[in-house]
């Protein structure tokens, strides 16, 4: 094979691959963030915060950090209901959400990483299952298990939520809080319970996310810096509420990001990745994917 | 929740500005000359230190506290005005002040840019967003290499000032005249009509905007005159260390203060940022040489977590409830 | 032998550590009149992994001098503050030590990053300054008093690459190109501009060279990039845990060389031999120490045992491999630069470190041009004959062989990388 078509076919495979981690991370966000109105920009701190419940978790008890991070996920979910309940009591109830909610996540955030940095030091650690040294060869096309069983992982996952979100009647109070609560509690649904459950839901996707992080690379409490722009690039791009579009930006991303580095060099694909973010904002702030309002 | 939505009658207002001009030098000058009674070269650095936090914190609140919208990226901002420093520095040769003049400049218009891209969106869009362009400014600054790229600059300062005892002391009464002029800034916006425009906006930005409050002007102004600010804030900061890199111009720290400090204290008021800063900056200055441990970072974040939510309109809206 | 407990206070007060006369706190220790040496270092944040390991190995020197009856007849006393990985933070912190604690002895936080903005504050006093693990940190300031622990010397760009391009030489045929990857930081672009400069003369056409930032998350497309260059080696200048995301996408992807190493920070660390393993087999890599019988200077083993045996619960790095020894060295030249001038004069100490060698438990060291080290000694070591992610094997000889420079040389350079086993 011509050796750019080899690098572009490979640049786009691994482009994909690390897609579904940033689905995985982005899609917990577009619960919150998108659906519910809750810039949690605390969501990848909590991630990494798993992450490192799954390593201590798994290490002890010898499991897969995938299954453990979806056994450590409803742990999380009741977490993130925690979290919120304390976030409507302060703030969404006063109506401060905009300025001092926002203020709050971040410090929310602050605390997940210092007090991880506190409980476990700042070296980084890992949990590697014994499939992720194995690669799977198509052709001229690597697929290394370490980023592909998590992106299925992942996207099996949020096929799953987005499943409920369509099918139960939860699932469609969930899509429907945010454009009309009045609605909600007209059909004796109380919108605070149903909001609670959704961040719950949320955080849960998040401990999800984390395991699939701990897959791909060893993680340190400072690991969720590189993320937090990414993930609310991603959710912003796929149109906010919509947890196709958030996959599809999610893929979109990585694509983007690994071929910039393939062919330009690494040095350059975060500026591209946000330049282009920049430039949804000012000319489609409805995202690549979303409806115009 | 503040007096200032009643317009004041004109001469009243003026009396009211040359007072505040008058009390602030008043009390920078005790500063300086208790400081430097004290002879101690630490007191010039920590003070520094708490004196880059309230410019910092002041510029945030001109458009976070008065508008609303919250900056993410104080860290890119401030980074503007250190690099703009530098370049001043390896191209001219010059110093500190005509720094902080360039610096204000290039920050002022990276926000006039920023706001202008974003600023018809939605307020959380707007903070996305600055969070994005910290990180595309970082890129920049490590790829180019003639400020250093990612091995940092190095300032050689001089040894003294005529006029001062040190540098260190030269380099904080630049900082404090800074300070005196970035919260002096951010009161007359307060009383003017744009601060009561921001106001406006933040309470309700369509119903503002419903009656003929230039809405987007207003906020380009804001976040022109905030993103400057936080420049001058940056600009020293390289004459302070004798030596930048990307990592520590863009450091996490300045982002969570620049936010925690107006909230702190009583974000849209002038005398809130003021007090979260030094109450703030003190605590971590102090902190950091006596406990000295990721704890200090720690105490802050839960700082800022149950003041936001206990007290939402910080120490100055407490008092003023009681 | 009183442990220290009071990790988290800063005041890691040291004083008589056989004598009860002196306690943890500095007021107590008045009496006796201690020497205190003070120092900022990154306790949290992107340097602590590092920084706190560092500070261990200044209290254990502390505690073998105490134990020994101190210095010039006083007690040792560290007095140390968390920078937080933040340059802002160090100017302040430095005038602090100088201002009010009145400390007799600086020394430097660890990384150029950190060293740096406390050079003004250092100059203005004119205090003696050994510092750690910094990178050209003295090039342009040129001050007559600044030491640096660090093995690199004077000129990086012409010497840094020399060990591992002179690896190409022991290869059975001459290779003709090289790839070249760097992160984004000061050190590692040195490095990478060494070998930059320097390839020409071996023979070697750079088919690849680029940065990379360290938020990268996926090293997979940067990999097949330089694989679709087909270099005959390999550089790279990383630190973690990039190393560990760039050797991880190597071997899924299959990417050999007949010599494939560089800079890379992070295969030094435990927790990145655990976590890599076999993957690590012949990699030419940089180092500064290695625990081969041409290593064996008098002291480091007695060190790494206490540091090995205190490691685990100040949670830094078990094996002690990598800069910790430089660290306890680093104290060594301020302990005999005193006891040889036999006064806390900053002028006296200066003059006698730039007059005379010192025998410390990494070797003889000489500083020479701008407080450097006379001769640079940058390791280039194989790890070689591993199989899993056990660390005992770190402990012992012929894991990380030395092929280079050739007093040191153990062992013979094994070749290609990655391979099938």
């Amino acid at each position: 094979m011509d050796p750019t078509l080899s690098l572009l076919l490979n640049g786009i495979v691994s482009g994909l691959l690390l897609g579904g981690l940033y689905a995985a991370a982005a899609s917990g966000l577009a619960v919150s963030f998108g659906m519910l109105d809750i810039v949690n920009i605390a969501h990848p701190a909590l991630m990494v915060a798993a992450g490192f419940a799954v390593i201590l978790l798994g290490g002890a008890l010898g499991l897969d950090p995938l299954l453990m991070a979806l056994l450590v996920a409803p742990a999380f979910a009741l977490l993130g209901m925690g979290i919120y309940t304390a976030y409507h009591h302060f703030f969404e109830r006063r109506g401060d959400e905009a300025l001092q909610g926002l203020a709050f996540f971040f410090g929310v955030m602050f605390i997940i990483e210092v007090g991880l940095v506190m409980a476990f030091g700042p070296e980084q650690r890992f949990l590697d299952p014994d499939w992720a040294f194995t690669t799977w060869r198509f052709g001229e096309i690597d697929v290394p298990l370490r980023m592909l069983i998590p992106a299925l992982v992942s996207l099996a996952a949020i096929g799953l939520l987005w499943l409920f979100l369509q099918r139960t009647f939860i699932g469609l109070a969930i899509a429907a809080v945010a454009q009309d609560a009045q609605a909600l509690r007209l059909m004796a649904v109380d919108p605070v319970r149903i909001k609670r459950l959704a961040f719950g839901i949320s955080v849960g996707f998040a401990a999800i996310a984390g395991g699939a992080l701990v897959v791909v690379q060893p993680i340190e409490p400072s690991s969720h810096h590189v993320f937090i722009g990414r993930v609310f690039a991603v959710c912003i791009m796929g149109g906010m509420a919509s947890l196709s579009g958030c996959v599809m930006a999610a893929l979109l991303f990585g694509v983007v990001e690994n071929l910039t580095a393939s062919f330009f060099g690494p040095s350059w694909s975060p500026a591209v990745a946000f330049g282009w973010l920049l430039l949804v904002l000012a000319v489609r702030p409805q995202g690549l994917f979303g409806r115009a309002a | 929740m503040s007096a200032t939505a009643l317009p004041a009658p004109a001469v009243a207002g003026e009396r009211r500005h040359l007072s505040y001009w008058l009390g602030a030098t008043a009390v920078a000058v005790a500063l300086a000359v208790a400081l430097r009674l004290l002879g101690n070269e630490y007191g010039w650095y920590a003070g520094y230190f708490v004196l880059q936090y309230v410019v910092l914190a002041a510029a945030w609140n001109i458009l976070g506290g008065y508008a609303g919208y919250v900056n993410f990226g104080a860290a890119g901002f401030m980074a503007a005005g250190s690099y703009t420093a530098i370049v001043l520095y390896e191209s001219m040769g010059l110093g500190v002040i005509p720094g902080i003049l360039g610096g204000a400049v290039v920050a002022g218009l990276l926000g006039l840019g920023t706001g202008y891209l974003t600023l018809r969106l939605r307020g959380v869009y707007f903070s996305i967003a600055t969070l994005c362009l910290a990180v595309v400014l970082q890129t920049l600054i490590v790829n180019w290499d003639y400020v250093g790229g990612s091995r940092g600059a190095y300032i050689i300062r001089p040894m003294t000032v005529p006029g001062f005892a040190s540098y260190g002391e030269y380099i904080f009464i630049v900082m404090l005249v800074l300070a005196v002029l970035a919260v002096g800034i951010g009161r007359t916006v307060e009383m003017s009509r744009l601060g009561t425009g921001l106001q406006a906006i933040r309470d309700n930005e369509r119903a503002a905007e419903a009656v003929g409050v230039p809405t987007l002007r207003l906020k380009l102004i804001a976040c022109t005159l905030s993103g400057a600010l936080m420049g001058v804030a940056g600009a020293p900061l390289p004459f302070y260390a004798g030596y930048i890199n990307p990592e520590g111009a863009f450091n996490l720290a300045y982002a969570v203060n620049s936010i925690a400090m107006p909230l702190i204290g009583g974000a849209g008021t002038w005398l809130g940022p003021v007090i979260g800063a030094v109450l703030l900056a003190t605590l971590q200055q102090a902190a950091t040489v006596t406990i000295s441990s990721a704890l200090n970072l720690w105490i802050v974040g839960w700082m800022l977590v149950i003041f936001v939510a206990l007290f939402p309109r910080g120490i100055i809206g407490w008092f003023r409830n009681r | 032998m009183t442990e220290m407990t009071r990790r988290g206070l800063g005041r890691a007060a040291m004083a008589g550590a056989i004598s009860t006369a002196a306690g943890a706190f500095p007021a107590l220790a008045q009496g006796s009149n201690p020497i205190r040496i003070g120092y900022a270092m990154s306790l949290s944040g992107g340097l602590a992994a590092n920084g706190r390991s560092s500070l261990l190995a200044h209290r254990i020197w502390a505690e073998d001098v105490n134990a020994r009856g101190g210095l010039m007849g006083r007690p040792v006393q560290i007095v140390s503050y968390d920078d937080q990985s933040n340059p802002a933070n160090v100017p302040s912190l430095y005038t602090k030590l100088i201002d009010v604690d009145k400390v007799d002895i600086v020394t430097s936080p660890y990384a150029t990053a950190m060293i740096a903005p406390s050079m003004p504050v250092i100059m203005q006093r004119g205090m003696t300054y050994v510092s750690l693990f910094g990178a050209g940190v003295n090039e342009k300031l040129r001050y007559d008093r600044y030491f640096s622990m660090n093995v690199t010397g004077d000129d990086i760009k012409g010497t840094y690459a020399r060990g591992f391009l002179e690896c190409t030489k022991m290869l059975p045929t001459p290779p003709r190109t090289i790839s070249i990857l760097a992160v984004d930081n000061d050190f590692a672009q040195r490095a990478a501009e060494s070998v930059r400069s320097m390839s020409r003369e071996y023979g070697l056409r750079i088919v690849y060279d680029r940065s990379y930032p360290p938020t990268t998350v996926d090293f997979t497309p940067t990999i097949r990039a330089i694989q679709a260059a087909r270099p005959d080696v390999v550089f790279f200048a990383s630190y973690p845990p990039d190393s560990n995301g760039i050797l991880r996408a190597v071997s899924e992807l299959k990417l050999t060389a007949a010599l494939f190493g560089g800079g890379m920070v992070g295969p030094q660390i435990a927790a990145v031999q655990a976590q890599l393993g076999p993957i690590l087999n012949n990699l030419v890599n940089w180092d500064v120490y290695s625990p081969e019988p041409t290593m064996k200077f008098p002291g480091v083993e007695a060190f790494q045992e206490k540091y090995r045996a205190r490691a685990p619960q100040e949670q830094t790095d078990v094996l002690g491999n990598y800069l910790q020894p430089y660290a306890y060295a680093q104290m060594q030249v301020v302990e005999q630069a005193v006891n040889r001038a036999r006064s806390l004069d900053q002028a006296a100490l200066a003059a006698d470190m730039k007059a005379n060698p010192f025998s410390t438990i990494v070797g003889d060291v000489k500083f020479g041009n701008l407080g450097e080290w006379a001769t640079p000694r940058n390791l280039f070591v194989q790890f070689q004959n591993i199989t899993d992610g056990d660390l005992e094997k770190y402990k012992r000889p012929g894991t990380k062989v030395i092929l280079y420079p050739p007093e040191l040389k153990s062992g013979t350079l094994r070749t290609p990388y990655g391979a099938p086993a």
